[in-house]
């Protein structure tokens, strides 16, 4: 059976590589085929992961070694796979959301004369993730970071004739390989500390290990974690990946690969939990990212861009929950799969809101839509109740034990990091709610008549999405909806991990119904301000100054505007110096040292004035006498 | 078979030299048979360079295998002796590999300008020098020189090629360009002499100063051994048995002798100036033939003899080395990130990478020096798919200026897409070759010299800026004016281009053909100078498989324990 672990990376792979290598023959059929891999892929997971119940908890864990595959000395990289409860869990994650996704983009990319590339894209994404998920040593994983990474360039940057969206590509690279230095920093520790970098081994061994080394080794993982799923301070990416087609946000940008840095951590449990504070950093940086984000969130216009401000918040729940060891783990992985749920399905809500509107992404040119898209109305208002924590949704399970987590953390730190999480509740109720309001509900504000559109704005007719892609909708609304609720029935998810993450009960200083009751609270309070802002008057059609807070939110909290200072501009200046300073002073420098000793510049200046043939003949002639005084002294 | 002494060695330098004449010979009007002639040798040539390979018993006793031996002038101990170890057969096999391609990708670069109506200059038949014939035969003559360097295990015998080959590459660069840019011909060709006459006088200052290191080698071994050798065995051998002893002063200078020669070729910052001009200036096959094959010379001589023949002078200038081969690693790329002409970005790129490879080599662990070898015929590959594709680029369109294309995605889609894989490979993503090499030199570095290996790092990042700024600036974003109707890639440049992804791929995937015979050679030469790897600080089981059934419960024990 372990076996089939390889065809779970190779059959996407495959995919990718036929549509990209197959053109224009393909163009056609491009999209099917794409889905039809995706699809051959959760299959395989499905049947894995049936095997894998029909097992005792303790034998579940299989691996597949394929072929070693760097081995220089003491180093030795194989690639083998490594299917445990943990990988299993995102395996059916990336496949099954990965396979909705390909189906909904059929019908949203159908226009899209580049579609088959597209769609080899999302097939390369596929096997790139999984090939994260599923390595056993921390090289092959690096292989798939890099891979999501790239598969993540070509698609943000899919439209590439938009000069906006090369930039969002490239920027989105260039941060994820700063995180990526830190994974690849994190290998050498290892090699130098361990002399292996393979799960089993390593994270064997943590016991014996000095704790400098290991919160070295955290924190450099931790970098690689807060590029990845863009996290303070690498998190400026994300909002400009919204370029990007919306079912790659969907994807790729919300349910499955920014959430890779809570898979790296959550892995790499063994270390953190010897390294109290490479801990302490990794909670520090859930907590702020998650007010981070939220706050960003609300100043949004852009629907999308809205959304990524709640995904980088949601992941810092999960980075925040992975930091506090064995008794947050499980419920990092649970968030993340629900918010895959329920992330995604509210992506898709927004895809087919731009679809029906002329790709219009501001929501203040959106208004009462409900009428006109019952269904994406429906399936994107369960969406919102999960990730607000509407009792008995998804969200409300997962992100309740979060917090309950956070303040069984204990003493101060404990109090701090679990406000946040309430704080960062209350704040996440308003924003979605802002959306749901400014999108569904309210007046209408676009026009259908040319004669009423106000300047620069579209005609719009809105309508509803085809069945292609409200049927993925449905289905993601319906685990939005359940998902919670069915993984909390006796701690099943908790008991399914547990061997793989450890699970440790916490003692939250507050009772678990007085937490659920706060939760309720502030999340009445974020619902009811956002109702009274956008819901009781109308919405502006253009955005009002706003007040210093806001204005700064939109601009990412100036984060951006800081990075374009120092290193964008500080950077064009110093490549400018050095490449002055390489032609008047290091050339300079050289030739004239040479000079000095024999007149080369001299020559060189005679010899640029056209007495370059002569000099040819003359290099050529004195070759001759050295071939000749050679073949002399051999005579002699 | 054993007993059958067919010179493998010889044969495979002698088959491009031999070529060289014959396409030279070629009657002026046969430009066509001449190519073909050419393409016909440089691919015998590869076929026994795949001899050669397969002849090759990584492993086997003794340093160098398929050795000849001759004496050649007696009066000074020069013998004309070959072998190869592992890091000669890559290498060797990288070269042969590559010239088929330079010449395919160079097919047109010499044919006979149509009319001086593209360039004003009524000058016409002097303005440009450029007989199909020479040029073929140019470049096939410094593969014969460049394999017989990698084979020549007489100190003397290399040095005469290592400093030969500078005279085939002086035409090469200074009579052959790119189609005159916006200020015509006349200033063309004095940029393309400049060049071509900076990189002779740099690299024949070098050389210069290698032949005093070369004659004072022979000096101190005629003094100590009773007759002057420049056979690197002997002189190893004799070293090791304490028969010679060239006294720590000595040695040290002769060690700088060879090693600024090899520097200047590399070549390593500060001595690294010439570079982008003569790759900016030259045709882009003429740009591959120098930094992909020529300056591998450079640093595969500075495992074989700087380590080997001095191992104390090279423990001694190691920290200054490994200073300048980081600050080439991050300047050069810096420099990339800041040029506006497409070639000479690839130029400094190529810095950048070329101080990776002399930061492994003189790392001293198994790691770096497997991971420097990797990463001589990596870059290789890596840069001449780049480089070409760039070349067909430039040659749609005139000109060298990034700022002068935009969208190329758009009309010519795979010229963009293999550009695009080009340029991922020069960043090093893992799942292409240079991944492996650039990590097994960062680790080699980082085990001895952590701050060093983190800076290095750094590298990554920018490697990452310099080539997605010059994708997205030349093939992304709306179409530009000259742009447009720009063909795609031609049958000819994808064979070319097809087969160099491929291999990028495959040793990115399976890179262990390679290690494997690379890893013997550089366990020879660590124990030369007699440096160990590191030992981690924790021991661990580490035979591959180790652990990992159950693993998962056995963590749950250690944190179980806590």
């Amino acid at each position: 059976m372990e076996n089939l672990i390889a065809l779970l990376v190779a059959a996407p792979l495959v995919g990718a590589a036929l549509l990209l290598c197959g053109g224009k023959r393909l163009d056609r059929t491009g999209a099917w085929i794409g889905s039809l891999f995706a699809v051959a892929s959760f299959a395989v997971a499905a049947v894995l992961f049936a095997d894998m119940l029909g097992k005792s908890a303790e034998d579940r864990a299989v691996h597949q070694h394929l072929f070693s595959w760097i081995p220089v000395g003491g180093f030795q990289a194989d690639v083998g796979f490594q299917l445990d409860q943990l990988s299993m869990t995102f395996v059916l994650l990336i496949t099954g959301v990965g396979s909705l996704i390909h189906i909904y983009s059929i019908g949203y990319m159908e226009h899209d004369e580049r579609r088959r590339r597209f769609f080899g894209y999302l097939n390369l994404f596929l096997a790139a993730m999984l090939l994260l998920v599923l390595a056993d040593n921390y090289l092959l994983l690096y292989v798939g970071w890099e891979g999501v990474g790239l598969a993540s360039y070509l698609l943000i940057g899919f439209w590439q004739h938009k000069p906006s969206a090369a930039t969002a590509a490239k920027k989105a690279f260039l941060v994820n390989r700063v995180g990526d230095v830190g994974l690849s920093i994190a290998i050498m520790l290892m090699f130098t500390t361990f002399g292996t970098f393979a799960f089993g081994p390593v994270l064997a061994a943590t016991g014996d290990t000095s704790e400098g080394k290991l919160t070295a080794i955290g924190l450099m993982l931790l970098l690689a974690a807060c590029g990845k799923s863009a996290q303070v301070p690498l998190q400026s990416w994300l909002g400009d990946a919204m370029e990007g087609p919306t079912p790659v946000s969907a994807l790729i940008h919300a349910a499955t690969m920014v959430t890779a840095g809570v898979y790296l951590i959550t892995r790499s449990g063994a270390i953190f939990n010897a390294a109290p504070d490479a801990q302490t950093a990794v909670v520090a940086v859930g907590a702020v990212t998650l007010l981070f984000g939220a706050i960003v969130g609300c100043a949004k216009d852009d629907i999308k861009k809205a959304l990524a401000g709640s995904t980088m918040s949601q992941i810092g729940y999960m980075i925040l929950a992975a930091g506090l060891g064995p008794i947050g783990y499980a419920f990092a992985i649970m968030h993340l799969v629900t918010h895959g749920f329920f992330k995604a399905g509210l992506f898709l809500g927004a895809g087919s809101v731009m679809h029906g509107m002329n790709d219009e992404v501001d929501m203040r040119h959106y208004g009462g839509l409900r009428k006109y898209m019952p269904v994406t109305f429906v399936t994107f208002g369960l969406g919102y109740l999960a990730i607000i924590g509407f009792p008995g949704l998804s969200g409300f399970f997962s992100k309740d034990k979060i917090i309950e987590a956070a303040f069984a953390k204990g003493g101060t730190e404990g109090w701090i990091l679990g406000g946040a999480a309430l704080l960062g509740a209350a704040i996440t109720a308003f924003y979605m709610t802002r959306v749901m309001l400014m999108t569904f509900f309210g007046e209408k504000r676009w026009a259908e008549t040319p004669g009423a559109a106000a300047p620069g704005q579209q005609v719009q007719h809105p309508h509803e999405s085809p069945k292609v892609m409200t049927i993925p909708m449905i289905v993601l609304a319906v685990g939005s909806v359940f998902a919670g609720a069915l993984f909390s029935v006796n701690e099943a998810f908790v008991t399914w991990l547990e061997p793989v993450t450890s699970f440790a009960h916490g003692h939250s200083p507050l009772s678990a119904t007085a937490i659920t009751a706060s939760t309720i609270v502030v999340l009445l309070i974020g619902v009811g301000l956002a109702w009274q802002m956008y819901g009781r008057k109308p919405v502006p059609a253009v955005a009002p100054r706003g007040s210093l807070l806001t204005r700064a939110a939109r601009r990412d909290l100036l984060q951006d505007d800081f990075n374009h200072i120092v290193l964008v501009r500080g950077g064009e200046h110093l490549t400018r110096t050095l490449v002055y300073l390489d032609h008047s002073v290091v050339d300079g420098a050289v030739n004239g040292t040479a000079a000095s000793m024999g007149g080369l510049s001299g020559r060189l200046r005679q010899l640029q004035s056209g007495f370059v043939r002569s000099y040819a003949v003359q290099m050529l002639g004195g070759a001759a006498v050295l071939v000749a005084a050679t073949l002399l002294m051999r005579g002699v | 078979m054993a007993d059958f002494s067919f010179p493998l060695l010889t044969a495979t330098a002698a088959v491009p030299a031999i070529g060289a004449v014959a396409t030279a010979a070629v009657p002026a009007a046969k430009r066509t048979a001449a190519k073909w002639l050419a393409l016909l040798f440089s691919l015998a040539t590869f076929v026994l360079a795949v001899v050669i390979a397969v002849r090759f018993r990584p492993g086997a006793e003794g340093p160098y295998q398929l050795t000849e031996s001759h004496a050649w002038i007696q009066d000074f101990g020069v013998r004309y002796e070959l072998g190869v170890d592992g890091i000669a057969v890559a290498l060797i096999a990288l070269t042969a590999l590559l010239i088929p391609f330079v010449i395919l990708a160079g097919w047109h670069d010499a044919d006979p300008l149509e009319s001086a109506s593209d360039s004003g200059s009524a000058a016409g038949s002097n303005s440009r020098w450029r007989p199909t014939q020479g040029f073929f035969a140019l470049i096939l003559a410094v593969e014969a020189m460049v394999i017989l360097s990698f084979e020549a295990t007489d100190v003397f015998l290399f040095y005469i090629f290592f400093e030969a080959m500078l005279i085939p590459m002086y035409f090469l660069i200074g009579g052959f360009g790119d189609r005159a840019g916006a200020h015509g011909e006349e200033q063309a060709a004095t940029q393309r002499s400049y060049a071509a006459v900076k990189f002779l006088l740099y690299n024949l200052a070098g050389g210069l100063i290698m032949l005093a290191a070369v004659i004072g080698l022979y000096a101190v071994t005629a003094d100590q051994l009773g007759s002057g050798t420049f056979s690197l065995q002997q002189i190893v051998e004799a070293r090791t048995s304490g028969k010679l002893d060239f006294g720590t002063g000595t040695e040290r200078l002769l060690f700088l002798g060879f090693f600024f020669a090899f520097a200047v070729k590399a070549p390593l910052w500060p001595l690294h100036t010439w570079l982008p001009n003569a790759m900016g200036e030259s045709t882009s096959p003429v740009a591959v033939l120098i930094t992909a094959v020529v300056d591998k010379v450079g640093t595969f001589a500075m495992l074989r003899f700087c380590l080997q023949l001095f191992p104390e002078a090279s423990s001694w200038a190691t920290p200054v080395i490994l200073v300048l081969a980081l600050i080439s690693v991050i300047y050069g790329a810096l420099l990339a990130v800041g040029q506006r002409d497409i070639k000479r970005l690839i130029a400094y790129a190529s810095i950048s990478h070329f101080g990776f490879i002399i930061l492994g080599i003189f790392a001293m662990t198994t790691q770096g020096q497997s991971g420097a070898t990797l990463y001589m015929v990596n870059h290789g590959i890596s840069t001449a798919a780049l480089m070409l594709v760039a070349g067909f680029l430039i040659t749609r369109r005139g000109s060298r200026l990034i700022a002068d294309y935009g969208g190329v995605q758009k009309v010519a889609p795979v010229l963009a897409g293999t550009f695009l894989i080009g340029g991922l490979a020069t960043l090093s993503l893992p799942g292409l070759a240079p991944f492996i090499s650039e990590f097994l030199v960062l680790v080699g570095t980082f085990s001895r010299y952590p701050v060093i290996g983190i800076i290095a790092s750094v590298g990554i990042v920018l490697a990452a800026l310099y080539v997605l700024v010059l994708y997205q600036r030349t093939m992304t974003g709306p179409v530009k004016a000259k742009v447009e109707g720009m063909p795609d890639l031609r049958a000819r440049e994808l064979v070319v281009v097809a087969p160099l992804i491929a291999l990028l791929l495959f040793l990115g995937v399976y890179p262990k053909p390679l290690t494997d015979i690379v890893n013997p050679a550089v366990d020879h030469t660590l124990s030369v100078v007699d440096k160990k790897d590191p030992k981690p600080a924790v021991r661990v089981d580490a035979v591959p498989g180790a652990g990992r059934p159950g693993h998962a419960v056995h963590d749950q024990e250690v944190e179980a324990a806590k």
